[in-house]
């Protein structure tokens, strides 16, 4: 199979888990909230293609996207967000909190700026190894407004370390245009000179284009030149969460952006008999793995799990 | 005048009448102004004070209580809206650091008039950050004050109160209940901010409930009425400082008491209330204070929230213990 087409049915499974998950919570089967990525797809597709297994990256609540695109299963995810025992973290983390150890996914994290100091440690401590893995931290536009985005930026760039930064910018801080909040036009990218970082800002709709920009910036990273910024330009088709029918953006604009989706760019790419072969696999993956998660067993243990014995308390 | 509204309308009608008899109120928070935040607590007030009074502020809640400060410092009173209890963390240092200590520092030559709603408390199906009870973090902080309101009268009332206080004060906002219903009486305050209240008189044991918890009790005294129990309510609304007085009151009548809050119990609320009603109420307590609160772990995902919780039930069983001393 070529890699376009790879990263075609990859981002296929993506979009169809999140259409099960949101009908899941249509069916009050998921409880909470759920943050959909849907539309941001190429973005983790294409930064895991260009990494390394061995490779660190983290997410934000809006995360499935980045979950399944590290190796995942859907069922997993699923099973996590419906808090079954099988789910990722045994059903006690949740849709924000999606996290695939086993496939460096090192979670996903809903204090919005929190995890990219996180990823310069992870950095760290691959420098410390000398194992040329790289981290790297994906996070919203509006997240480079809390301080924790620019302690992150000075931190990997005074010690020069294996980071990518992966701005999702898609326009929207929750309910707020971005611009009308930010200081920038490009809420990551124009930060990263106050740095001394390299930055650019990417079609995060084009998988291959996602591809070759993070190649390129962990290729710097793994030969020690340090942290790079990079701005993907994408959209949410949906609201913030679950509740939101994102009724404050133009019509024109969603429209615009609907047209620009990710499926859609990759697929002209490919022939109609591959892409409707993908789908037809992609439909049949998600379509089990929701079966399986609804037939798995209840999350249990709220009270376990909270000290390093396993225990909760000193308390008898 | 009478009124029936929710929750979430005393509040936002209180912020409203803030407004309008104060025009150095400003509020500020995220997505408050075009939205009305994402509870809808500040829904219309950007349209009519505008966007100088209402202001939709970046992703940046140690920012935002930071300028609050500053705005503080200069005569301005800013109402901080924070949009779920976790999120106040980034904001922990200027609160606990700055906000709480300006007064005492500069040896009452400076107030800071700033209140930081924080709607607090599990029970909409959330997971960590968005159904916590971090009250106790700040009631321990000298130089804040914490209160929290149960029922549309006291949210009508209270956000006033608080807003003309010169005092730093968070501000918990139960909501789970934001969507719940009672009577507002407009014309004039029941009761002052820092005042614990009986809701429900009773002469058996007492229970020391606030925000989201006190519905529950009060329904718990309903429950047990059927078993020729009778509970005292009191919703103590003041947090920091508390207000004993009522409570030794009615310990003192009832001999038992039990505090409820969905914090953990481990230096929760409960834990200073248990040790003040011991050290007054002695001679008079025919069981130890117990406390019936979540559990000392994390707030748990949605599904097993329910296991988390103090509920009826568990306040019923609370009682049961009280008796069985
Ligand atoms: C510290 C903190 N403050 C506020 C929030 C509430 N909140 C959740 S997501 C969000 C907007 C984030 O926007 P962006 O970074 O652009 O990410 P997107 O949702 O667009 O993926 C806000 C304000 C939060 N999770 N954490
Ligand atoms: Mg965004």
């Amino acid at each position: 199979m070529n890699d376009l087409l790879r990263m075609y049915e990859l981002m296929a499974v993506i979009r169809r888990t999140e259409k099960a998950a949101y009908d899941l919570f249509m069916a009050g089967l998921v409880k909470g909230t759920t943050h959909l990525a849907s539309g941001q797809e190429a973005v983790a597709v294409g930064a895991s293609e260009a990494l390394r297994d061995d490779d660190y990256t983290f997410a934000t609540y809006r995360g499935h996207h980045h979950t399944i695109a590290r190796g995942a299963t859907p069922e997993a995810c699923l099973a996590e967000l419906m808090s079954k025992a099988t789910g990722l973290c045994g059903g006690k983390g949740g849709s924000m909190h999606l996290t695939y150890a086993a496939g460096n996914m090192l979670g996903s994290y809903a204090i919005v700026g929190s995890h990219l100091p996180m990823a310069v440690g992870a950095a760290w401590s691959a420098q410390l190894r000398g194992s040329e893995q790289i981290a790297v931290a994906f996070f919203g536009d509006g997240a480079t407004n809390i301080g924790a985005f620019h302690e992150a930026l000075n931190l990997a760039a005074v010690w020069k370390l294996p980071v990518v930064f992966v701005c999702e910018n898609n326009l929207y801080m929750e309910y707020t245009p971005i611009a009308s909040v930010t200081a920038v036009a490009n809420p990551a990218a124009d930060r990263a000179c106050a740095y001394n970082l390299p930055a650019s800002i990417v079609d995060g709709n084009d998988v291959l284009v996602v591809r070759s920009a993070v190649r390129e910036a962990a290729a710097r990273a793994r030969d020690g030149g340090g942290p790079t910024v990079l701005e993907m330009q994408t959209y949410r088709h949906f609201g913030h969460s679950r509740t939101d029918p994102a009724t404050y953006r133009p019509s024109w604009e969603v429209e615009e952006w609907l047209s620009r989706d990710p499926l859609t760019i990759a697929a002209a790419q490919l022939s109609k008999e591959d892409v409707a072969a993908a789908d037809a696999r992609a439909e049949k993956v998600v379509a089990e793995a929701v079966e399986a998660a609804k037939a798995a067993p209840p999350a249990e243990g709220a009270l376990t799990d909270v000290w390093a014995d396993g225990s909760s308390t000193w308390r008898t | 005048m009478a009124d029936t509204l929710t929750i979430g309308k005393a509040l936002n009608l209180g912020l409203r009448r803030a407004m309008e008899d104060d025009p150095k109120v400003v509020l500020m928070g995220e997505d408050i102004g075009k939205l009305g935040g994402v509870f809808r607590i500040t829904d219309g007030l950007q349209k009519d004070f505008g966007e100088d009074r209402v202001i939709d502020t970046p992703l940046a809640e140690s920012g935002i209580v930071g300028t609050a400060i500053g705005l503080a410092l200069r005569g301005y009173r800013p109402v901080v809206e924070i949009q779920f209890d976790g999120f106040v963390y980034p904001a922990y240092d200027q609160i606990v650091c700055q906000v709480a200590k300006m007064h005492f520092r500069s040896r009452g030559k400076v107030s800071l008039p700033i209140v930081i709603r924080i709607p607090f408390g599990g029970g909409i199906g959330a997971v960590e950050h968005h159904s916590e009870s971090p009250e106790a973090y700040f009631a321990h902080t000298a130089g804040l004050k914490v209160v929290a309101c149960s029922n549309p009268s006291d949210a009508y009332w209270m956000i006033q109160q608080a807003i003309a206080s010169d005092d730093p004060i968070v501000f918990f906002e139960p909501k789970r209940r934001y969507w719940e219903k009672g009577p507002v009486d407009t014309d004039s305050a029941p009761f002052a901010l820092h005042e614990s209240v009986v809701t429900r008189p009773g002469s058996d044991v007492t229970v020391l409930a606030y925000g989201p918890m006190v519905r529950t009790a009060l329904d718990a005294a309903t429950a047990a009425e059927e078993d020729g129990r009778s509970l005292e309510v009191i919703d103590l609304r003041t947090l920091s400082p508390l207000d004993m007085v009522p409570v030794y009151e009615s310990v003192r009548r009832t001999g038992r008491a039990i505090v409820v809050h969905e914090a953990p119990g481990n230096l929760g609320l409960g834990a200073e209330l248990a040790a003040r009603i011991t050290e007054e109420c002695f001679y008079s307590l025919e069981a130890p204070v117990l406390r019936v609160t979540g559990y000392d772990t994390p707030y748990p995902a949605a599904r097993l929230e329910e296991e988390y919780l103090p509920d009826l039930d568990r306040v019923l069983d609370g009682v049961d213990r009280s008796f069985g001393w």
